[in-house]
């Protein structure tokens, strides 16, 4: 039987304040355990939460930038239960009224279509501290830097159909939300996590079958991994007689498995109810119209501008603009060349590929868009062909100099003098008379050989349009 | 032998002023009343005398040099409830015996800043959980007024001090009439202000939407003094409302003639102590003769009071409790065997019953397939109650009524029945729910104890009660009572 995957995704944006969001105490990631939880954080009896408003701020620009509503009335409610890293032994966070409503994102997908998909609701809450247990036999330690850190949690409708859609919400909420500059993405920190609802169901079926919960995933890989494992796992389980059950997993990435966690009959009773130590967060919409005014140009938006005033293709131009960052470095590269296809092509290409072998982030490109401008230049106004730039690229890389300095130092300047290359041409020609003649006779295949051999007579410094030229110039002789 | 003892706060406040007594002396003068007597009271958990003496040899300075505040060197004591920095904040409870509060909350801090003096902590219902303060891990407090009988809670050991003058004046917290019904079973003035008026910063919760502080002391004049230091918009506090503080002092004398006085009948029902009955009904009859008029009313939901009350205050509870975990402070079992076990042995052992109860009946309300039917609807019921207060503020000025329906009762009368402990707060709990400010002042006694009269106004009607208390007290002299043993 053919089975088809549903996915909804939960994802943690940790956002961007300095401050807590019920408290003073720094955000800073890294500090000495327990140094940045204040009195509010640790819950010393008679404490009370007092909301930082720059959290309103941030989840009301994700609202925004995902077409949602904005709730005029959103309200905190206790999250109650036991735990050594929940100093108050309940977290607050938001229930019945969120503070974004539903909305919605686009994806691309490989096929090249786009997908809608929908946020149900994204909802502002508190964060909890660390439980260490690796650090003292026997002993669990408790880290509260993290306690009262916000997050703005967003839940998407179970819109997604496979691992691959999944990792493209992620990424294109990943991306998002750094536009936004309300989250920094940093997954290896934890500043943006995701949960997982999964189930499977027979192709055409409309019901939905049992789902899964996977927990605990920081990185696009694991989400596809997990999330494919998972879909496996439900098949197979199906396939077998067996059916799947309620439960929450844990995808354990050294084992690049799932295990359950605890099944719906373990799971709490929240018992949610309002925070009474919390009036309701009330938003008009002149306080909207103000947020709007500051929001950046948004990924869908900068692409359509890409394609409209650039002439990019829908292709390249999500490519460039898949984080803010990219886009940024493409406008610098584009402003200096004055040539956006160029740009683009060179940007998506080589240099791409480099940061992905190397698994780095455009912000840690070791060439810069002004370097990488230069060297596009150099190209465009035929000082080195496309070929010798690849050789400078790599040499610009690996901190050499800067494009003219390696074109300079290793005289890789193209060679244009008609003369010299025509010189080059007619040894050629003298050293392979058979082919010439064969070449003579309507086999046009070898064309590329003569122009190969003259190229690497050249070292690759001719320029390959005037090498193409003068040989064909030559058969007419 | 001094006799300072016998001067409410505002005539200790002049002296001080004048040069007539310096806050050495008198804080001394209350240290030994202390000593001598709260043996027998047991209205102090902790007395910081050094402190206090340290802390009047600083007021006198600033006594000399001018600049001092009007309760500048004068002696307080705050209810064990309120956070303060260095010295032990139990609570009343097992749970914090060995806290020592590393802040101040914001009522302790203001009153630091007007250079009042600390004598102490008072004793407290465990959590502020009781009638009788009789569920304090530190027992129950007497009534100075019959030894055999409670003083009321939950701010028994504030009602107590104050009625023995062991205090000028103390802090106290109502939720339910915590404040209100211990003031009038000890013959004190207590007054609950408007629910946000006062900062909650530092005051341990047992239900947030229902917890005010306010003053205790000997006579209107007296809390009117304390409020307006305690009172003002805290930014730690986001439920305190932003609101400019008048000086309480100042209206105090203005007329009362024809201050309408609402009777809400349901406060004059069956359930009311015939002798506590005349006795307010003769404190409404000197009203009439200084000039007010008498109009009846209706509170018609006051009759859910009690059981709204006593799912929301347990439901609040039940969350705000459940930071006391072993975890990080307070009591911790011995040798927890797991985490499990650490959670139900620490709590188990820590809080008394009463605390319990109120716990496990609020998890109870809040649990799934029940928070439609309990939690909601009681905040539902709220509003109605709310209702009746704003319509009956359409026609008069102020209600009047008993502050609870009997004088003290005897130790240990009611500690096995919580039903009928609970039925003590049934006139001052609909305040609480409804927001608004209520006072007890002393108007008689009923069987030689004490009875409260209770004063309700509109919200932030705060000067307007005090002017009205402070007119009756005037023409009166029950608020200068002081029991036999302790004159």
């Amino acid at each position: 039987m053919n089975y088809e995957a549903v996915i909804g995704l939960e994802i943690h944006v940790q956002l961007a304040t300095k401050s807590k969001i019920f408290s003073g105490a720094s955000t800073a990631y890294g500090a000495e355990p327990n140094t940045q939880a204040c009195a509010v954080d640790v819950a010393l009896p008679g404490v009370l939460p007092v909301l930082n408003t720059e959290a309103v701020h941030m989840a009301a620009k994700f609202g925004l930038a995902i077409e949602a509503e904005v709730a005029h009335r959103s309200v905190f409610a206790r999250k109650n239960y036991f735990y050594p890293d929940l100093p108050k032994g309940y977290q607050i966070s938001q229930f019945e009224l969120p503070i974004v409503g539903s909305g919605h994102i686009d994806i691309e997908l490989e096929s090249g279509e786009t997908k809608r998909v929908g946020v149900t609701r994204a909802h502002l809450e508190e964060d909890a501290g660390k439980s260490l247990h690796e650090d003292f036999a026997g002993m669990t330690g408790i880290d509260l830097n993290r306690a009262g850190t916000p997050l703005l949690e967003v839940v998407s409708e179970p819109d997604m159909r496979s691992a691959a859609e999944a990792v493209a919400y992620m990424k294109k909420m990943h991306s998002l939300v750094r536009y936004l500059e309300i989250c920094d993405g940093n997954m290896q920190e934890g500043s943006f996590r995701c949960d997982a609802n999964i189930s499977v169901r027979p192709k055409g079926q409309q019901a939905f079958g049992t789902r899964a919960e996977i927990k605990n995933m920081n990185s696009f890989r694991f989400v596809e991994r997990a999330i494919n494992h998972e879909i496996e796992r439900q098949i197979d389980l199906i396939e077998d007689g067996g059916e799947v059950v309620q439960e929450t997993r844990l995808y354990d990435a050294n084992k690049d498995e799932t295990r359950p966690m605890r099944s719906k009959e373990e799971a709490n009773d929240y018992r949610y109810f309002p925070d009474p130590d919390l009036l309701p967060v009330f938003i008009d919409d002149v306080y909207l119209d103000q947020v709007r005014k500051l929001l950046p140009e948004l990924p869908d938006q900068k692409k359509q501008r890409y394609i409209q005033t650039f002439g990019l293709s829908s292709y390249d131009a999500s490519v460039l603009t898949s984080s803010r960052e990219l886009a940024d470095y493409f406008e610098i590269v584009t402003a200096k060349t004055g040539d956006a296809k160029l740009s683009a092509n060179w940007i998506s290409g080589e240099l791409a590929a480099r940061l992905n072998k190397e698994e780095l982030e455009i912000g840690a490109s070791r060439v810069s868009a002004e370097a990488y401008a230069e060297l596009l230049t150099r190209i465009k106004d035929n000082t080195i062909s496309g070929k010798i730039a690849k050789d400078v690229f790599e040499a610009m890389w690996n901190g050499e100099g800067s494009a003219d300095e390696i074109i300079g130092s290793r005289g890789l300047k193209q060679i244009t003098d008609s003369g010299a290359i025509e010189a080059m041409v007619d040894a050629v020609v003298a050293s392979n008379p058979e082919q010439f003649e064969q070449l003579k006779g309507g086999k046009d295949k070898l064309m590329g050989f003569f122009v190969g051999q003259v190229m690497k007579a050249s070292k690759g410094k001719a320029n390959p349009a005037q090498v193409n030229e003068l040989m064909r110039k030559k058969l007419q002789d | 032998m001094s006799h300072y003892h016998e001067k409410s706060l505002t005539e200790l406040s002049r002296l001080l002023h004048a040069g007539d007594i310096s806050s050495v002396e008198l804080t001394d003068a209350y240290l030994s009343r202390i000593k001598q007597h709260d043996a027998v009271l047991n209205s102090f958990i902790t007395v910081v005398g050094d402190q206090a003496m340290q802390q009047a040899a600083e007021a006198d300075k600033v006594l000399r040099s001018g600049g001092a505040g009007p309760l500048t060197g004068v002696p307080i004591a705050h209810k064990d409830i309120f956070c303060t920095q260095g010295i032990k904040t139990s609570c009343g409870s097992k749970m914090l015996d060995s806290f020592i509060s590393p802040y101040d909350a914001t009522v302790v801090s203001r009153f630091k800043q007007t250079g009042a003096i600390v004598l102490g902590k008072t004793n407290m219902d465990e959590f502020a959980m009781g009638s009788s303060n009789e569920t304090s891990y530190y027992g129950p407090v007497k009534n100075p007024w019959d030894i055999g009988t409670v003083p009321g809670g939950s701010s028994g050991g504030s009602a107590a001090a104050v009625a023995a003058r062991l205090t000028p004046a103390a802090t106290g917290t109502d939720t339910g009439g915590s404040i209100r019904q211990p003031a009038a079973l000890c013959g004190i003035t207590g007054l609950k202000p408007t629910y946000g008026l006062v900062s909650r910063y530092g005051m341990i919760a047992f239900a947030s939407s229902l917890d005010q502080g306010g003053p205790m002391a000997q006579s209107a004049e007296d809390c009117a003094l304390l409020l307006s230091t305690m009172a003002g918009f805290d930014e730690k506090d986001s439920t305190s409302i932003e609101t400019s503080i008048p000086d309480y002092s100042i209206g105090l004398e203005n007329p009362i003639e024809g201050l309408r006085i609402g009777l809400p009948k349901e406060y004059f029902d069956e359930g009311l102590d015939d002798n506590v009955r005349q006795v307010i009904q003769s404190a409404l009859d000197r009203y009439r003769e200084l000039g007010a008029e008498l109009v009846d009313i209706a509170l018609p939901n006051s009759g859910l009071s009690v059981p709204v009350y006593y799912v929301v205050a347990p439901a609040e509870c039940s969350a705000n409790l459940s930071r006391f975990d072993g975890v990080r402070y307070g009591y911790r079992c011995d040798e927890p065997r797991d985490l499990f076990d650490l959670y139900t042995r620490s709590r188990g052992e820590g809080f008394g019953a009463e605390v319990k109860r109120r716990i496990m009946v609020g998890t109870y309300a809040l649990s799934a397939g029940y928070y439609d039917a309990y939690y909601l609807k009681a905040q539902q019921l709220r509003h109605l109650i709310s209702d009746d207060f704003k319509r009956a503020f359409e026609q008069v000025d102020v209600i009047m009524g008993p502050a609870s329906p009997e004088p003290a009762f005897k130790l240990g009368e009611k500690a096995e029945d919580p039903i009928s402990m609970y039925l003590s707060d049934i006139y001052t709990i609909a305040v609480n729910l409804a927001g608004v400010p209520g006072m007890s002042v002393p108007v008689g006694f009923a069987d030689n104890k004490p009875v409260g009269l209770q004063i309700i106004g509109n919200y932030f009607d705060e000067s307007r009660l005090l002017n009205v208390a402070h007119k009756y007290q005037q023409s009166t002299d029950w608020h200068r009572q002081i029991p036999e043993d302790f004159n």
